[in-house]
């Protein structure tokens, strides 16, 4: 099925959670902020989510920024 | 007396801001906050790149810190509001700082879109400390929105160029009741000292500390810089004279008058 994850499509496996998807890309949980069609999940919610076709998923970081 | 900055909910100690950028070394970060005695620290919200994750910056800051995740990435006002609802969410506390540019070369901040931006969020409870460039009917239209604070810059961002922007921020230090935060542009603990001397309530620094060579002693640096320029605030400068003005007593050393 088709996700699109940072703005880019991506063809994933169904019945996949978040947490499964963050392991396939080496991303360490508590690193990452994710807004799951449009709203921030929290972390103990990651495990329950399944994605399902056209969901829309950012995956966030928090980096060195001042001005 | 204890001179405190009181800022949202929070009372500082400390008026040196400091930010997260361009470390050559993440590491770096956590010594250089605590020589710099900061306890506001400000970093960005990206999406994260497959390719090379970064670490999360916030593990780097120290726990008693403010966290002042920046709107930076935002060119509109609906942007800026996204972000710091996401940054809100993701547990960094209800203090933002709006940045929201268009212009990449001078990376001059749209004031009006950060103006709409800090009317919207203001209202949901953020403390709002907004980015802006130093004009006063904007700063006055801020405070009416409910800013906590207003942080004009001195000089483009990441220019070391110092207060190019002077006369302009003298004049929101003293028509404008918030505190200003003079952000971008100094370069030198000499120019920190410049602006709080002139009654700026606190300035941010990131480029000048991080880039520099020993960050760590330059945070120490502008720590000093900043309590002596807010000091001398405190304790009102002597007036400028044109002529000299001789401070022991105007007689001879041995007659009694001079020629």
């Amino acid at each position: 099925m088709k996700i699109t994850v940072n703005g880019k499509e991506e063809e994933v496996k169904a019945g996949l959670t978040i947490v499964d998807y963050l392991e396939s890309k080496d991303l360490e949980a508590g690193r990452v902020v994710i807004e799951y069609n449009g709203q921030v999940i929290k972390q103990d919610k990651w495990e329950q989510i399944e994605l399902a076709e056209d969901d829309n998923l950012e995956i966030l970081n928090f980096v060195g920024g001042g001005q | 007396m204890a001179d405190k900055l009181v800022i949202g909910d929070q009372e500082l100690d400390s008026r040196l801001f400091t930010g997260t950028g361009k470390f050559a070394k993440q590491d770096l970060i956590p010594e250089t906050i605590k020589a710099a005695r900061s306890q506001v620290v400000t970093m960005a919200l990206r999406r994260v790149d497959f390719d090379s994750p970064q670490h999360n910056v916030i593990n780097y800051i120290p726990d008693d810190c403010v966290l002042l995740p920046n709107t930076s990435g935002a060119r509109t006002a609906e942007e800026a509001v996204r972000i710091a609802r996401i940054a809100e969410a993701a547990g960094c506390g209800n203090w933002v700082k709006i940045e929201v540019i268009s212009d990449n070369k001078y990376l001059l901040p749209d004031n009006q879109e950060t103006l709409k931006a800090t009317e919207i969020l203001a209202k949901e409870g953020f403390v709002v400390l907004p980015y802006v460039s130093p004009d006063l009917m904007v700063a006055k239209r801020l405070e009416e929105a409910g800013a906590a604070a207003v942080m004009p810059l001195g000089a483009p961002i990441g220019s070391n160029r110092g207060l190019k922007t002077k006369e302009l921020v003298r004049i929101l230090i003293e028509e404008i009741e918030l505190p200003i935060v003079v952000d971008a542009g100094i370069g030198k603990p000499s120019q920190a000292a410049e602006a709080m001397e002139m009654g700026a309530d606190a300035v941010l620094v990131n480029t000048a500390i991080a880039t520099a060579k020993d960050p760590v002693v330059m945070g120490d640096a502008f720590a000093a810089a900043v309590e002596a320029g807010r000091k001398a605030y405190l304790a009102g400068t002597g007036a400028v004279k044109k002529y000299a003005s001789a401070s022991s007593p105007l007689t001879g050393f041995l007659k009694e008058d001079q020629e």
